[in-house]
């Protein structure tokens, strides 16, 4: 049996080494394009501020892939060849497959902006935008970044450390606070402005401006102000990567339209992570889900799936995290920008503007957490939810999930009096 | 068949294609036309550290008009200690609180660049001067002349020259770690902790006792680390020197060896000892904590490391048991117990734990003696690994495998291999210093004493036989790359 595996990020490479594990004898094939070995997106901005080396962010060293008996193959796979079975690659031929999964990712939006191809603009997503940062970067002592999501946090905090003045450009109120309630996002407004980045919200972008020699040398706003710089990231989000499958049968909606066992319309072909979109089983909205665990718990699914379990792919309880320059965040259950019916939020701020919390109550029971500047146990958090804990036993065993490292002052005390007054 | 013709937007021609190689790259710092902010007080610090080392220079070159008096000493010690104090200063105070690693990897002295072989290459030759050719040291012995009459009542030689200097380096360095970690209250409590063993333990008192005509007794340091305590020549020694004192240090390095030890350790882990109270230790995480990623990560230095360290314990061991049959059956294993015991100070004691444990910092990281040779880190790794509460807890799902635990792991321990396994980390070199925890920008880490041992791994409830199966196995058992399947 031959599973081929497109994409070796983070979906692809789970579901090889899970689907290793079941099937010992196997002979599974990884092909990117992208990169030789597989390693950890996420740490790309490590790589440009110097904290790490590109060689440290692969996660396994490259003598695993021999040892696991995983075949990589660098190569850019063009087409699918559904009848033979076979991928066709751009340099070696054809491949043939049993069975094939597509986790391919996301890409970058484009929202079709004047000027959005100039040299200097860029979004940051692969290797080969970090490659082209270099470049840009070159020639810059100002930029702009359309987008206030976490990639163009990322990007901000990547131009900063190299001296790099940055303005940002969002279509909010306040950063991120389409995801983030409006307390957690002024938090980190503040963090933005006090690190000296400029921040300009409720503007659109209007247009990029040429410098007559298709390089970027400002960008014009909606209100018709001019911004002088030397490179634009565009940031505003990514879409799941459909293009290997477009001019195939394989179905697709927003991505790769998949059941919940990863199973595309066509027999032996499956798809995961970034470039998927699970089809609701009772008519509700269809599952796309772009973050890192996500891509994880895909992967080791779909590798489950891949060996011949029979099981169906079961997202839990949602959790995320992130860090915004120096402050830390993690998330645990589904906290919206603002309280849903039904749903009371607590919170409490610590005075200095880097510690808070937020608890979500709906029913009398805990429905979601958020934490800044404060580390939370993963375990605790998805268990009080999971069993629906009250507010109350939640709030008097705040300190359980307490994850900060040893000898951090623990702010439970004041946290519980908080958020007791505000239930009460 | 349906396919999509080659050359269509999946491949751009600009694209990292396989004929790009990102391995061969390396990415290194990326230009810009923009300048770093002037910082007038680093400036200026440092231009007071350079008139330190011009001071030091005349000091020890020139005619030397004012030797023996405090002059000299305060001029050159003074003006390196102002300037390293407000060159840290004024790096970090008006940055905002967090970590601190911007540009580690492009650095000339953090990266492996010519400063820091210039660096290695001085650190090195101190040692072998130091060892082998203290009589070029005379100069600078005199400089501290002053402050050894003060301390110890007596003249100064190279070993307290050395003493002063480590000292120096522990609580200059420590104060950086407090201006860098000022975010984390681990770091800067137990780096006050190292600064304090080093200072008044491993300086201040061993001096004063020379004053008061006591033996210079290091009660920081315990047998293997400090392999002579227990070697039959200084027991004898201190057992018979005036006063009970003697007799107190020979049964305090005995308590601490045997009992202090496996008691500490298992309720606390290794680090109660590497990274709180060691001399060794406190100079690794202040003046080495600039190298502390050039560690290597890789299997095979594990694999070296498992073999050198226990082989070096095993050696002491044996070298101390020889030494004791000798003593006591008067001189039966003298032929071997002469020869085994300089054999071990000359390689062992100072080649491997001086001249390239420290020479090599800027080279090979701030733990190669600690992390490849320390027979006192053997004995508490192996009672960490198999008989300890202490953990580092893996926080669930979050670890996003982004490398900068282990990137930042002074002990070459790969701890994301762990992490994104969801595995608690339980490793014998683990010396507890907090970076990993530190570090990690998703607060997947935490350095935990659980309330038993039993429940760290598979199989941790049963300590001798996890032991069994890892010595059966080459060690090669529980979070080992080689059992990923």
């Amino acid at each position: 049996m031959h599973t081929v595996i497109v994409g070796n990020g983070v979906t692809g490479v789970t579901a090889a080494t899970r689907l290793r594990q079941l099937q010992p004898d196997w002979k599974i094939t990884l092909v990117s394009g992208e990169s030789a070995y597989h390693y950890s997106r996420p740490a790309l901005m490590y790589i440009f501020m110097g904290h790490m080396t590109y060689e440290a962010t692969k996660p396994f060293e490259d003598r695993f892939w021999r040892d696991q008996r995983l075949d990589l193959v660098r190569d850019w796979v063009t087409g699918i060849d559904i009848e033979d079975k076979q991928l066709v690659l751009h340099r070696n031929g054809r491949l043939p497959y049993d069975r094939l999964l597509i986790a391919t990712g996301a890409k970058s939006n484009k929202f079709g902006w004047p000027g959005q191809d100039l040299e200097g603009v860029q979004g940051l997503y692969n290797l080969k935008d970090l490659r082209q940062l270099y470049k840009n970067a070159e020639r810059t002592r100002s930029a702009v970044i359309v987008g206030g999501g976490l990639i163009g946090i990322e990007l901000a905090e990547m131009l900063h450390s190299r001296h790099i003045h940055v303005t940002f450009l969002i279509r909010e109120a306040s950063y991120w606070c389409n995801i983030l309630p409006m307390e957690e996002s002024g938090m980190i407004n503040r963090l933005i402005e006090e690190q000296g980045i400029g921040l300009i919200r409720e503007t659109n972008l209007k247009e990029i401006v040429d410098d007559g020699s298709g390089r970027v040398e400002a960008v014009v706003t909606e209100f018709d102000d001019r911004i002088d710089c030397q490179l634009v990231g565009l940031t505003p989000g990514v879409s799941p990567n459909t293009d290997l499958v477009s001019s195939t049968p394989i179905e697709t909606g927003r991505g790769v339209l998949v059941d919940h066992s990863f199973r595309t319309n066509i027999p032996d072909i499956y798809a995961a992570g970034d470039c998927a979109e699970i089809v609701s089983r009772n008519g509700g909205r269809n599952l796309i889900q772009q973050v890192w665990y996500t891509g994880k718990k895909q992967g080791k699914a779909a590798g489950e799936v891949l060996a011949g379990e029979d099981i169906a792919y079961d997202p839990g309880i949602w959790f995320n995290s992130a860090k915004f320059f120096d402050l830390e965040y993690q998330t645990y259950g589904m906290i919206l920008s603002t309280p849903q019916p039904g749903e009371q939020h607590l919170y409490w701020e610590h005075p200095s503007h880097r510690h808070a919390v937020r608890v979500v109550v709906a029913d009398g029971c805990i429905k979601a957490f958020n934490f800044m500047g404060i580390r939370a146990r993963h375990e605790v958090c998805e268990r009080w939810i999971a069993e629906r804990r009250t507010v109350e036993y939640v709030l008097d065993h705040l300190e359980e999930a307490n994850f900060d490292p040893e000898f951090f002052v623990h702010h439970e005390t004041e946290i519980v009096r908080s958020l007791k007054e505000q239930l009460a | 068949m349906s396919t999509t013709p080659a050359g269509t937007t999946l491949i751009d021609p600009e694209t990292i294609a396989y004929f790009y190689d990102e391995e061969a790259d390396g990415f290194g710092e990326p230009a810009t036309a923009a300048e770093a902010p002037r910082n007038p007080g680093m400036m200026v610090s440092a231009g007071v550290i350079g008139l330190g080392f011009l001071a030091l220079a005349v000091s020890l070159l020139g005619s030397m008009p004012l030797a023996g008096t405090w002059t000299p000493f305060l001029l050159s010690f003074g003006l390196l200690t102002a300037g390293t104090i407000g060159y840290a200063w004024f790096a970090y105070k008006d940055t905002v609180p967090g970590i601190k690693h911007d540009g580690i990897m492009f650095g000339n002295t953090t990266h492996r660049g010519a400063i820091a072989w210039a660096l290695g290459i001085a650190l090195t030759g101190f040692y072998v001067v130091l060892y082998w050719w203290p009589e070029y040291l005379a100069r600078a012995i005199a400089l501290v002349e002053p402050l050894s009459q003060t301390l110890a009542g007596q003249p100064a030689n190279q070993w307290f020259l050395y003493g002063f200097l480590y000292t120096m380096a522990v609580v200059l360095f420590g104060f950086r770690m407090f201006m860098r970690y000022r975010h984390n209250r681990y770091h800067i409590i137990r780096t006050i902790s190292v600064m304090f063993f080093q200072l008044v333990l491993a300086f201040i008192l061993p001096h004063l006792l020379r004053a008061l005509n006591e033996p210079e007794f290091y009660f920081s340091y315990f047998w293997p680390l400090k392999y002579d305590y227990l070697f039959p020549g200084t027991v004898d020694y201190l057992v018979n020197s005036p006063g009970a004192l003697g007799s107190f240090m020979v049964f305090w390095g005995t308590v601490c060896s045997f009992i202090a030890t496996p008691v500490l350790t298992y309720f606390y882990g290794k680090r109660w000892y590497c990274s709180w109270v060691c001399g060794c230790g406190g100079l690794a995480e202040t003046l080495g904590d600039p190298w502390r990623h050039l560690t290597p990560k890789s299997t095979v230095s594990w694999k070296i490391e498992r073999a050198i360290i226990y082989a070096v314990l095993l050696l002491i061991i044996l070298t101390t048991a020889v030494l004791w049959v000798s003593s006591t059956s008067e001189g039966a294993l003298s032929s071997i117990s002469a020869p085994l015991q300089q054999w071990y100070g000359f390689y062992i004691g100072a080649v491997f734990a001086g001249v390239i444990g420290v020479g090599f910092y800027p080279v090979l990281g701030n733990r190669v003696w600690c992390r490849f040779g320390c027979p006192m880190a053997a004995v508490l790794g192996i009672i960490q690994r198999f008989f300890s509460r202490f953990r580092i807890t893996t926080n669930g799902g979050q670890c996003m495998s982004c490398g900068n635990c282990t990137t930042y792991c002074e002990m070459g321990i790969d701890v994301r291999a762990y992490a994104e396994r969801g595995e608690n980390i339980v490793r014998s070199s683990c010396v507890g210093c907090g970076v990993c925890s530190a570090v990690c920008p998703r607060g997947v880490l935490k350095l935990e004493n659980g309330m038993s041992h039993g429940d760290r791994y598979p199989g941790s409830d049963n300590p001798l036989g996890a032991l069994s199966t890892a010595v059966s196995k080459g060690a090669r058992v529980y979070g080992d790359r080689d059992g990923y399947v």
